[in-house]
């Protein structure tokens, strides 16, 4: 099978004041249409920076995102973000925080009451339709999260990529929000990838889960494939022989072959 | 550490008893109560009247000997009743009431102000966006900026040849400065994450001008201009005295040349009203325009 989203042998590092600093060292990994893959290292690992090498809003220093076997180097709506911090423009209301985008990207394709349409029909995704006329300032942190998501959608993008989407979130907010996203992905089918740090989060979204080493110079130290049939619950998952096997790997990786050792730096 | 003892202990969760409900009365919403905004009303208005009238108290007695070189309060009132009462009388080209006079410097105003927040907030911006336009223009306008209002007016007398423009240029020079640094501070500002947006979106230059920008630096733009509007009338009355013309500077001057006291101290009123009009109307329009934007 052909992929969809190839990593082919990314380097990253910075430059700061004469001192080259590597980030990511040959990162290559292949992403089929419509996987959930999640990403998930230690705090540091650099696995921010290789969300924005994918989204491109920073650029590699060696190597090459390929998308559809095409280039990508700079920041499009077919790589849609949703940010940690939602990122919704505060003088602006939620419809028109989507609107924004949906009349730039999707202006030309479509007219006026189909936009309003699309809008709609993404805001009711994230059941957030109640809200249209609300500001970010005056809803909670995990219905602003929503609207990031449904902003990210309406862009219909190739590829979604949620960075540390629920990292802000209280736990019972995130398993909400989890369950909005896996029942959003059952639906539409977007290829997904996900920036986490929590192994139960990563476990029960995703497809597979690639484990990063501990930087500097960090790469994919393992990928595990979660054969977990869909759609997941989570009460019934929480005694599950292959999820618990599947979080027990995660966190050995984690906790013994990579165990995150706090520098003086 | 095995699954095995999750499953070999019992653990049950008791239900609760159930909870008293305990029915709260709706609070009555608020509705408009004259009472309540009478006492407002008294509380806002009447430490200033009592103030007021204690300075004027004070003024009478201080200014109440016939050797007293400024009128007292009391002659203001009657010789410069006409002033006071009438301030839209019109009696032909130079005998206008101060009203008049006032909407003629605020036109001025208006002009130099106005072409002064257009440019500024462009000017301020480039500042803000681009390094190299701040290392440029950012020790240039730090010396421009602290030169006098009124050390302005003979060059642009010079460059005009008129008086009107050139008043209006003092107030353009005096007011941008302001409206420039605290835009390039706003622009500078911006969080990385409305950038990625706009970068996201690929949202054009203008585009990123008028939708992220623009909004975004509104708290900063709209201290630029509140304190761009108080300097463009400090200097308007000053420019306007030495130009001539109508304006209500030039009627100060006037009335000091044909020793009219009581008529300078009723156009310092004026002045003053005016330009707390002035602050308050640009700070009104500043939060009204930046409601949901949260100012940092």
């Amino acid at each position: 099978m052909k992929a969809y989203l190839k990593l082919d042998h990314i380097d990253k590092s910075f430059a700061r004041g004469g001192q080259v600093s590597e980030v990511l060292k040959d990162i290559r990994l292949t992403i089929d249409k419509g996987e959930f893959v999640s990403i998930i290292g230690h705090s540091g690992c650099g696995k921010s920076t290789l969300l924005n090498l994918i989204a491109g809003l920073t650029k590699v220093s060696a190597g090459a995102v390929l998308l559809e076997d095409k280039e990508v180097d700079s920041p499009g709506p077919e790589r849609a973000v949703v940010f940690q911090n939602h990122s919704l423009l505060p003088w602006l209301t939620v419809y028109e925080n989507i609107n924004l985008a949906v009349s730039k990207v999707l202006g030309r394709s479509k007219n006026r009451a189909e936009r309003h349409d699309w809008i709609m029909r993404n805001l009711d995704l994230v059941q957030m339709a109640h809200a249209r006329d609300k500001r970010p300032a005056e809803i909670s942190g995990g219905m602003k999260q929503r609207v990031g998501i449904a902003r990210a959608l309406a862009m219909e993008p190739k590829i979604l990529l949620l960075d540390e989407p629920f990292g802000a979130l209280d736990a019972l907010t995130r398993a909400h929000l989890q369950d909005a996203v896996m029942d959003i992905h059952s639906r539409l089918g977007s290829t997904t990838i996900m920036i986490t740090h929590d192994v139960d989060e990563a476990v029960l979204l995703s497809d597979r889960i690639v484990m990063m080493t501990n930087g500097p110079a960090a790469t994919i130290g393992e990928v595990l494939h979660v054969p977990l049939a869909r759609p997941r619950r989570r009460i019934e998952l929480s005694s599950d022989r292959t999820f618990l096997r599947c979080r027990e790997a995660v966190l050995k990786f984690l906790y013994e072959r990579h165990r995150f050792v706090e520098t003086a730096a | 550490m095995s699954i095995q003892t999750i499953e070999d202990t019992t653990v049950k969760a008791f239900p609760a008893k159930p909870a008293e409900v305990i029915a709260f009365t709706a609070k009555a919403r608020r509705r408009i109560d004259p009472i309540v905004i009478a006492g407002k009303l008294a509380r806002a208005l009447v430490p200033p009247a009592i103030v007021i009238a204690l300075m004027l108290v004070v003024w009478q007695i201080a200014c109440s000997s016939p050797t007293a070189s400024l009128p007292p309060p009391s002659q203001v009132w009657n010789e410069a009743y006409d002033l006071i009462a009438h301030p839209f009388f019109n009696n032909g080209p130079q005998d206008i009431g101060l009203a008049w006079r006032v909407l003629i410097s605020l036109q001025r105003v208006a002009i130099g102000f106005g072409l002064a927040a257009v440019v500024g907030v462009a000017l301020g911006a480039l500042v803000g966006q681009s390094i190299w336009a701040m290392r440029g223009l950012d020790p240039v306008f730090q010396i421009l900026r602290t030169v006098p209002p009124l050390a302005w007016l003979p060059l642009s007398l010079a460059a005009f040849r008129d008086s009107s423009p050139s008043a209006i240029f003092v107030i353009f020079i005096t007011s941008i400065w302001p409206i420039i640094i605290n835009t390039a501070v706003g622009v500078r500002n911006i969080p990385e994450d409305y950038r990625n947006v706009s970068r996201i979106l690929r949202l054009n230059q203008l585009e990123f001008f008028v939708k992220i920008m623009v909004p975004a630096a509104a708290p900063y733009i709209f201290t630029g201009l509140r304190i761009g509007i108080g300097l463009s009338w400090l200097a308007i009355v000053a420019a306007e005295m030495l130009t001539g013309g109508v304006g209500i500077g030039f009627f100060i001057w006037d009335a000091w040349n044909s020793s009219r006291l009581p008529d300078i101290i009723v156009a310092l009123a004026y002045i003053g009203v005016t330009g707390f009009c002035l602050d308050r109307l640009v700070a009104a329009v500043g939060a009204f325009v930046t409601r949901g934007t949260p100012a940092k």
